[in-house]
Formats: C-alpha cells, sequence, structure tokens
C-alpha cells in the first residue's frame, strides 16, 4: 500500500510536470516569441483554457503527501520554508498575470502582467529542480526526521544544476508545445528557439545525470537515466528536422521522466538523510495508517480516472492550433457582434436564393 | 518574536484574505449558474436575452475575483507543512485525507470546468456550456466540504486512536470524519453565508446603477436585484437558524468557547444574553454589562432555565481534566467577534428587507437614499465572515485541535522567526497589492456595465431594406 502511494505520488508530480512544464516554458519563452501583444495573445492562448487545471496537480501532490505520508510532507515543507515561499510568489504573480492580462486596460499593466508571468513560470521551473535535487541527494535530518540544514546547504552547486535541468527542459517542452499549437511567428521564434534550447537541456541533464551517477548506484534509475538522455536527444533531432508534433512527444516524455527518475533514485526512501541513514524517511516511517492508505485507495480508484477523462476531454476541446483568428473569443461583446455578422451574412444568402416571394409579399 | 505568535499571525493574515475572496467565488458562481440556466431555457425571449447578458456580466466580474481565490488558495495548501509542520506530523494522517480528496474531487472539477466555460462558449454546444459553471459551482461547494471536515476536526476530533509509539492521531473511521455532528452544522453556515455574500455583492453593484440611471437603468439590473434581494433575505435567515444550531453545538462541545463568547464568568441558569459587556480578566468578571435576561440559556439549552456552563467554570474543569494551566482564550476578542459576526450579518438582512419592502411598493429604482447604503452592502457579509473566523479560530486557543494538540506544540520547530517574519509581510504586501488591482477591476467592470444589447436579430432588417428595393 505505501508503494502504491509512493507510485501515486510519482505519477501527480509526473502529470505536474509534463503539462505545467509547457506552461511554465510558454511563460518564459513569451517575450522572445512574441514582440506585439497580439502575438503575446496567441501564444498565452494556448495555455490560457488549461493552465489552471494543470496546476492542480501539484495541489493534489501536495495533498496526496499529506494524507499518504505526513512526516515527508512535514518535513520536506518545512525544511525547504524559503524555497516553497518563493515559489507560492512565483505561482501567484504567475496566476495573477495570466488571469488579468486580457482584463488589463492600459499597455502598463499588460506588461506588468507580462512581467508577473515570466518572473512567476521562471522561479517554479528553476525551484522544482532545486528540490529534486536536494531529495535525490538527500538532506540533514535529525532523529525526529525535522531538516536541520540551512536554507544555504539547499542551494549546493549540485542542487542548482538541477534547477538549471528542469529550467531548460521546460523552455525546450515550450518551445515545442508553442511549435505544435500555434502558426506563423510565433510558431517561428518558437521552433528557432528550440534548436538552442534542446541542445542545452540535453546537455545540461547529461552532465546532471553523470554526477549523480557518481555518488549513486541503482541499476533502475541509471537505465532511466539512460532512456532520459536518449528521449532528449531524440526529441532534438525532431526538432531539428521540424517534426514538431515528434518534437513534442520527445520533451513530453522527458518531463514525465524526470520526477519518475528522481523517485526510482529515492525507493525505498522519501527523503534520505545525508548525515546518518538511519535518519532517513522512508516510505514505512513516513507513512500514515492502514486504514488511512486504504480509504485514499479508494477515492483514488474512484476519482482518478474520472479526472483523467475530463481533463483529457477539454485537450481535445481546445485541440485546434490558435492562430490569428482564434484571438476574437466568441464569447465577447465583438465575438457576439462577428457572430451576427456571419449569421445575417447567412441569412442575407438565403432570401436571395427565393426572392420572388419574399418582394412579390411586400409589394 | 515568538515564532508561534507570528505563524498564527501568519495563518490568520492568509486566511482571512483568502476567505473574503472564496465566499464570493461559490456564492457567485452558483448564481451565476442560475442566472445563465434562465438565459438557457428562456432562449430567444426578451427574458432570456436578459438573463445572458446578465449571465455575461457577472461572469466576468466573477472571474476577476476567482483567480484571486485561486491564487491565495495554494498558498494554504502548503502552509501546514511550512508554518504547522508538527501540527502535521501529529494529524495528518486524518487531517491529510479531506485536503487530499479536496484536490482531488473538487479542485481539479472547478478549474477544468471553469477553463472550459471561459474558452469553451461557442466551441461547447450550449448545453455543456451551461453544464461547465454548473461543474464549476458544484465543484466549489464540494471544497468547501472537505475543507471544512477538516476544520471541524480541529474543533471536536472524532474517528481517531491516538497511537502512542508514534505520538501522533490516526483515523478509525473516515465516514466519523466526514459527518462530524461539527461539520454538519458548519457546513450549511459557510454556504448560506457565502451565498448571502455574493447576493450582497450583487444588490451593491445593482443598486448603484439602478441610482445612478433611475427608470432608465439597464434591465439586467432590475432583474438581478429582484433575484439577489430574494438570495439574500433568504440567506440570512438560514444562515441564522443554522447558526443557533451552531451555537448548541458548540455549547456542547466547546462549553469554553461559548462562555468566551458570552463573557459568562460563572455558570448559571436563566443565563442572560449580554448585548455590551466590558471584562476584567484578571478578576474573572465583567464591570458593565447590559442583558436580555434568559437569553442565552434560551440560545443554548432552548429552556429559559437551562444552565450554561462560565469561564471560571470550564477552566476548573479542564484543568482536572488536562492539568494545569491556563484554557481560557482572549474573552474580549471572542466575545465581540462573535457580536460582530452576528451584527454585520443581520443589518445586511436589513438591507435587503429595506430593498424588498420598497420593491414591493414599486419605488425601488426611485429610493436614492436607501439605493446608496445598499451599494454599501456587501461590506456587512464580507465583515461578518471575517469575525465568524476569528471568533472560531481564536476561541478554540490554547487548543489547536481541541483537547489533544495544544497550538504552541503545532509549530514548526525548524523554521526560525526571522523567515517567518520575512515570508509574513511579504505575503502581507503581495496580497495587499493583489487585492487593490483587484478591487480595481473588480470595480472598473461593475461601474462599466453589460455590454449593450445587441442590435435586433438579422433576419427583420434584411426584410427591411429588402422592402426598400
Amino acid at each position: 500500500m505505501q508503494a502504491f502511494w509512493f507510485g501515486v505520488i510519482a505519477v501527480l508530480w509526473a502529470g505536474f510536470f509534463l503539462l505545467e512544464g509547457f506552461d511554465f516554458g510558454v511563460g518564459m519563452l513569451l517575450p522572445a516569441v512574441a514582440r506585439t501583444d497580439e502575438r503575446r495573445q496567441l501564444a498565452l492562448r494556448t495555455i490560457g483554457p488549461v493552465w489552471d487545471g494543470n496546476e492542480v496537480w501539484l495541489l493534489v501532490a501536495g495533498g496526496a503527501t499529506f494524507a499518504a505520508f505526513p512526516e515527508w510532507y512535514a518535513s520536506v515543507f518545512s525544511g525547504f520554508y524559503l524555497a516553497f515561499a518563493v515559489l507560492l510568489v512565483g505561482l501567484i504573480v504567475r496566476g495573477i498575470g495570466l488571469e488579468y492580462r486580457g482584463k488589463a486596460h492600459t499597455a502598463t499593466g499588460r506588461s506588468w502582467c507580462d512581467a508577473g508571468i515570466v518572473v512567476g513560470s521562471f522561479l517554479p521551473a528553476l525551484l522544482l529542480g532545486v528540490a529534486f535535487a536536494n531529495f535525490a541527494r538527500g538532506v540533514k535530518l535529525d532523529a525526529a526526521h525535522v531538516m536541520t540544514g540551512s536554507f544555504f546547504d539547499l542551494l549546493s552547486p549540485y542542487a542548482l544544476l538541477g534547477g538549471l535541468v528542469t529550467l531548460s527542459l521546460f523552455l525546450f517542452h515550450g518551445s515545442t508545445f508553442l511549435a505544435l499549437r500555434t502558426d506563423g511567428e510565433v510558431a517561428a521564434h518558437a521552433q528557432r528557439l528550440g534548436r538552442l534550447l534542446g541542445p542545452a537541456a540535453t546537455v545540461l541533464g547529461a552532465i546532471f545525470l553523470v554526477w549523480t551517477a557518481t555518488h549513486r548506484h541503482g541499476a533502475v534509475s541509471l537505465i532511466l537515466a539512460v532512456l532520459l538522455a536518449a528521449v532528449l536527444i531524440g526529441a532534438v533531432g525532431y526538432q531539428r528536422a521540424g517534426r514538431s508534433g515528434a518534437a513534442f512527444v520527445g520533451t513530453a516524455v522527458a518531463t514525465v521522466l524526470v520526477p519518475i527518475w528522481a523517485f526510482a533514485a529515492l525507493w525505498p526512501n522519501v527523503l534520505p538523510a545525508s548525515n546518518n541513514a538511519a535518519n532517513s524517511l522512508t516510505i514505512h516511517n513516513a507513512s500514515s495508517s492502514h486504514y488511512t492508505l486504504t480509504v485514499m485507495t479508494v477515492v483514488a480508484l474512484i476519482f482518478t480516472p474520472i479526472v483523467l477523462a475530463y481533463q483529457a476531454w477539454t485537450y481535445w476541446v481546445f485541440r485546434a492550433r490558435v492562430t490569428g483568428a482564434s484571438l476574437t473569443p466568441p464569447g465577447s461583446a465583438t465575438g457576439q457582434l462577428i457572430q451576427r455578422a456571419r449569421e445575417s451574412a447567412q441569412q442575407a444568402v438565403r432570401p436571395q436564393v427565393r426572392p420572388a416571394d419574399a418582394t412579390g409579399q411586400q409589394q | 518574536m515568538d515564532p508561534t505568535m507570528l505563524a498564527r499571525w501568519q495563518f490568520a493574515t492568509t486566511t482571512i484574505y483568502h476567505f473574503l475572496i472564496v465566499p464570493i467565488s461559490i456564492g457567485l458562481t452558483l448564481q451565476v449558474a442560475v442566472m445563465q440556466t434562465l438565459a438557457y431555457r428562456r432562449g430567444g425571449s426578451e427574458a432570456g436575452l436578459t438573463w445572458d447578458r446578465a449571465s455575461r456580466f457577472w461572469g466576468r466580474i466573477m472571474l476577476i475575483l476567482f483567480a484571486l481565490g485561486v491564487v491565495t488558495g495554494i498558498v494554504q495548501e502548503f502552509q501546514f507543512g511550512m508554518n504547522w509542520s508538527e501540527y502535521s506530523r501529529f494529524v495528518g494522517d486524518i487531517f491529510g485525507a479531506p485536503l487530499a480528496m479536496e484536490g482531488l474531487i473538487a479542485f481539479f472539477l472547478e478549474s477544468t470546468f471553469l477553463g472550459l466555460w471561459i474558452f469553451g462558449r461557442g466551441i461547447l454546444s450550449p448545453r455543456l456550456h451551461l453544464a461547465s459553471i454548473w461543474l464549476a459551482a458544484i465543484g466549489t461547494v464540494i471544497s468547501a466540504y472537505f475543507i471544512l471536515a477538516a476544520n471541524s476536526f480541529m474543533q471536536h476530533p472524532v474517528g481517531l486512536v491516538y497511537n502512542t509509539e508514534r505520538h501522533r492521531v490516526e483515523l478509525t473511521s473516515i465516514w466519523k470524519v466526514l459527518t462530524n455532528p461539527t461539520q454538519l452544522v458548519t457546513f450549511p453556515h459557510t454556504v448560506f453565508a457565502a451565498l448571502m455574500t455574493a447576493a450582497a455583492l450583487l444588490v451593491s453593484v445593482s443598486a448603484w446603477h439602478l441610482r445612478r440611471d433611475g427608470v432608465q437603468a439597464d434591465p439586467v439590473h432590475g432583474k438581478v436585484v429582484r433575484m439577489s434581494i430574494g438570495v439574500l433575505l433568504a440567506a440570512v435567515i438560514a444562515t441564522s437558524v443554522v447558526g443557533h444550531f451552531q451555537g448548541q453545538v458548540m455549547t456542547r462541545q466547546q462549553p469554553m468557547k461559548m462562555a468566551a463568547a458570552e463573557a459568562l464568568w460563572d455558570g448559571k441558569s436563566h443565563a442572560p444574553f449580554s448585548l455590551f459587556a466590558y471584562a476584567n480578566v484578571e478578576q474573572g468578571k465583567n464591570k458593565v454589562d447590559i442583558v436580555i435576561p434568559d437569553g442565552l440559556s434560551l440560545l443554548a439549552t432552548n429552556t429559559p432555565g437551562g444552565h450554561v456552563q462560565g469561564i471560571n467554570d470550564v477552566q476548573a474543569a479542564e484543568v482536572a481534566k488536562y492539568g494545569p494551566g491556563s484554557y481560557v482564550p482572549v474573552v474580549w476578542l471572542a466575545y465581540w467577534s462573535f457580536r460582530l459576526m452576528m451584527g454585520f450579518g443581520f443589518l445586511a438582512g436589513l438591507i435587503g428587507l429595506a430593498l424588498a419592502w420598497q420593491w414591493k411598493r414599486g419605488r425601488l429604482s426611485t429610493s436614492g437614499r436607501l439605493l446608496r447604503v445598499a451599494t454599501w452592502t456587501v461590506a456587512l457579509p464580507l465583515l461578518a465572515n471575517s469575525f465568524g473566523w476569528l471568533f472560531t479560530e481564536t476561541a478554540r486557543q490554547p487548543w489547536l485541535v481541541y483537547g489533544l494538540l495544544r497550538t504552541k506544540d503545532g509549530v514548526s520547530t525548524n523554521v526560525g522567526s526571522g523567515f517567518v517574519l520575512t515570508t509574513l509581510l511579504g505575503f502581507t504586501l503581495l496580497y495587499g497589492v493583489l487585492g487593490v488591482i483587484c478591487f480595481r477591476l473588480v470595480r472598473r467592470a461593475a461601474q462599466a456595465g453589460p455590454d449593450p444589447a445587441l442590435p435586433p436579430p438579422a433576419a427583420e432588417r434584411i426584410d427591411d431594406q429588402i422592402s426598400l428595393v
């Protein structure tokens, strides 16, 4: 049961990396791929309907950790206190930027929102990698599983490299996503940037994985590391060949593999103690009682398929590539007028088919 | 500064702020869903078109507020672990479950379908589009259920066993936690208060427009104000009735809280309901006290002669049960927040009554002075909500989980005061700025009013053109 919940939380993080990964990427790439306001609207439209639902994967990962492994939740969130505070600030300004951009009435307001989106995407993208690198490497824990290191212990070169890996990976992921989901200038800029971002992510990822291999020896995590590297190289290849669909699949698989790799490296620990292995938090000493895990399992088995079905359906609804024409939302006043105009144009055609009785009756 | 106090300030600040928005999210989403349903049912008719414009106008305002509720909600999910990690270790086995269920069942639902509703207009069929707003609204209510179940556990822990070896409480019945008697009164009280808050917002904005434009006001405001006066009055009554039962549950489960709410130092039969009191805590009695005879006994026990325990009685009982120490919360805070909660709630009801009276007489859109007052209605439930939470959380002190864990034992041991102070100031500053931005956006959207009615359907105009030929 503990193993099952370890897996569930890994899957939640994987879903979060996959989905918010491109949201963060699009957010950070915004000024680079889109100079004009119209293009920025277009780029943001690709994530507009889904970013909030994607962010919930993080909330549920947090909630599931609390429910299934309360000791893990307590140690990590108090131990990485400032990092999580900064991450929260990032998520707040990003969310507000995304939601208020369309409501801002001045260019200054919009540029503040853009700044919020860029900074608010950058901070989590970097900090998530720093956090995962620290998990994989281990932190200082006392016998009560309380983290004892200082904030700056968490910013070791290894952890910072981990941050750069997720940062570059999300940027690359965002670029393949934009190339796939938009057209015109935005897609072209994304494609061009992807040519730089892909190799950068691959090189940083490779250095990080080699560094990890020097202090951690597990067959499974080694296989996953090789797989991750191979997928990234494949994605770079497809990206350069201009095959945006295949390139996006590649970056998607790579973002999913990152948390899977980290969790595989952790197993059966959830938070290894670097100072004294006996103090490590494992899936056993961190977990909830058997009864709680059973309850949560029943709930997860019922609701996860439902959630996956409607989220997938959402992507299906918004599957159309975002082009200049999609920018006038059908719900807005202008959109309504356009729709009315289209309807009247259609109806204008109809009377012409049978003008005789229309005019005949009125004369 | 004491880290526990700082962590409490941080929780109070972020939670009260979050809860300024949440009731509006819950209540307004439900009412926008109702507007859109009316538009859908009466599609094509004059009334249907007005409701359609009403749902678009109020949907716009709802989204501005909803966004702030979402981003401030993320902080809530994580601050139990950040500032209250010892608490999380102690109750996580129980408390984490409703939180995780809230995420999986409610957050996904509301965020996904709100996204579909915003961007799906014109892409989805009208029926699916309508279903989206209902599912988002239902998501907000489910979310309220789970988080209030978690809070009710802190007020009245049930369904648990204490594990001495791991020094924590463990869940024995999720059913008991989800149907906690505290929860069964708290949930309806909170949801009715949410409907009251959103209705008050609808009243405020509609009143502003009616006062400015009189009989020429957009018909949207007339329709909305009539609906929202009804919702407001019904919600005030429902919140009070449920609140009465809640008070009785509280008297049984947390006698100290009720005694503090009344500043009733010594228990008595025929206990009066105090209207105004000034307490001397050191002497353990009130200096000034203006009362309604037998009022409290009636409220708490349904009989005028019922016995109600006083603060000094409960203190003695808890010392006997839990050992030496003070079990008395800050009495003036409990006393006044309890009164202000009820007072502001009833005041909102009074405005609703006055508006209903003028509406009955057909003078609503010409009663300028009343409409001017009514423009401020929304402030009243917002204040009532905040004082309600201040009361229920501070009057539980010194307990974090009643009878099980003291607040000072729940705080993170490895997070220094400097860190907490930094984040407290940071969040307060950020929330302040966002509050100003949000308020200005809402005010501008509200004052701009609904989009103008569209030109009459195209076919007629074409006929006109043809006849001209």
